[in-house]
């Protein structure tokens, strides 16, 4: 591997940005395809195939064997909210190579002492979403219950290709988050891709066990794979 | 500590900038429970220092042997390891697998 595409290649997954190591098996050579080049390239297909999966893979086509080795970003969970439940939230992603961020305004909540190893931005979603830039490798989950906090975070994540959108509360105030965002131009169908009540329904009681359910949902909605009972009720 | 996948092909990139010679090992192909996934990779230097893994522990001894070959002539191999292989045996590699591993330097 040249030096050169080595780099090319760690500066890509640096910016967040997709991209495919191509080698040529039998004859050693090497080419970087970046994301907006995929479409012209002659592996196109399969190209877009592996970064659908997430996987790198050996392909056989005209007559070679091609090694596509497929770098996708890491992905990234933004927890909106300071909270109880963030501050159980940081170990599980860390442990899962999740790369969190926490969002929150009040400083009081937004402290060092109470999250010492874990990126934290004390800004409004406004100010703190568009610079980290809403893709299709992040998850969003709101845990402020101060719709304040909560909503545009929450308008900012329907509006871009997040993996995964939780909020969390009860029915009733979700019903009530749901008007708000419909008075917003959201349309049924967007609304739908909020996870609510957030977390896989384990009986959780516990900040940890909530995060738990959380992370168990976000995981579920990365592989792309419905729950068993889910694929069993649809077959 | 776990080591991303990220952590290793920066590692490369570093060790190479900071003049050492290096070797990538990468994972093309599995059959079976192979441990590591496609795409995994294993860093190697001249004097045998690596990080990463292609297999779980089972065959990175002979990779890192091999890995000072490329270096040397810098000639990418493909290596293959499987219960049928003999050498994959003596390496412990014994859960019922099979793996291609790509070898190349970085020039």
């Amino acid at each position: 591997m040249r030096l050169d595409l080595l780099a090319a290649l760690n500066a890509e997954r640096a910016a967040r940005r997709p991209c495919v190591l191509v080698t040529d098996l039998a004859a050693g050579t090497q080419r970087l395809v970046h994301a907006h080049e995929i479409a012209a390239d002659p592996l196109a297909g399969a190209l877009e195939n592996q970064i659908h999966l997430g996987k790198s893979g050996l392909v056989h086509q005209d007559g070679r064997d091609w090694f596509l080795s497929v770098q996708i970003p890491p992905s990234r969970l933004i927890a909106i909210g300071a909270v109880h439940i963030s501050q159980a939230l940081a170990p599980i992603a860390k442990l899962i190579d999740l790369d969190i961020v926490i969002v929150d305004p009040r400083t009081a909540f937004a402290s060092l002492e109470r999250f010492p190893d874990v990126p934290l931005i004390a800004e409004w979603p406004e100010v703190a979403l568009p610079p980290l830039g809403l893709d299709r490798f992040t998850a969003m989950v709101a845990l402020c219950h101060d719709p304040r906090i909560d909503d545009p975070a929450l308008a900012a994540a329907l509006a871009s290709e997040c993996f995964y959108i939780g909020a969390l509360g009860s029915r009733k105030t979700h019903a009530k988050r749901l008007e708000r965002l419909r008075g917003q131009g959201f349309g049924d169908a967007e609304l739908a891709k909020i996870h609510a009540p957030i977390g896989l329904d384990i009986g959780a009681v516990s900040p940890a066990e909530i995060a738990v359910s959380i992370i168990g949902e976000l995981v579920s909605a990365r592989r792309q794979k419905p729950l068993r009972a889910a694929a069993e009720v649809a077959a | 500590m776990l080591t991303s996948e990220d952590d290793i092909l920066l590692t490369a990139q570093a060790w190479k900038q900071a003049g050492r010679q290096v070797a990538i090992a990468t994972v093309v192909e599995t059959w079976g429970s192979a441990p590591r996934p496609v795409g995994s990779h294993l860093v190697i230097d001249e004097g045998g220092s690596f990080l990463g893994s292609v297999s779980g522990g089972c065959v990175e001894g002979e990779v890192v042997t091999e890995a000072q070959d490329v270096i040397e002539d810098g000639k990418p191999r493909m290596l293959e390891f499987g219960v049928a292989d003999e050498t994959a045996w003596r390496a412990g590699f014994s859960c019922g697998g099979r793996i291609k591993v790509y070898v190349e330097r970085v020039d």
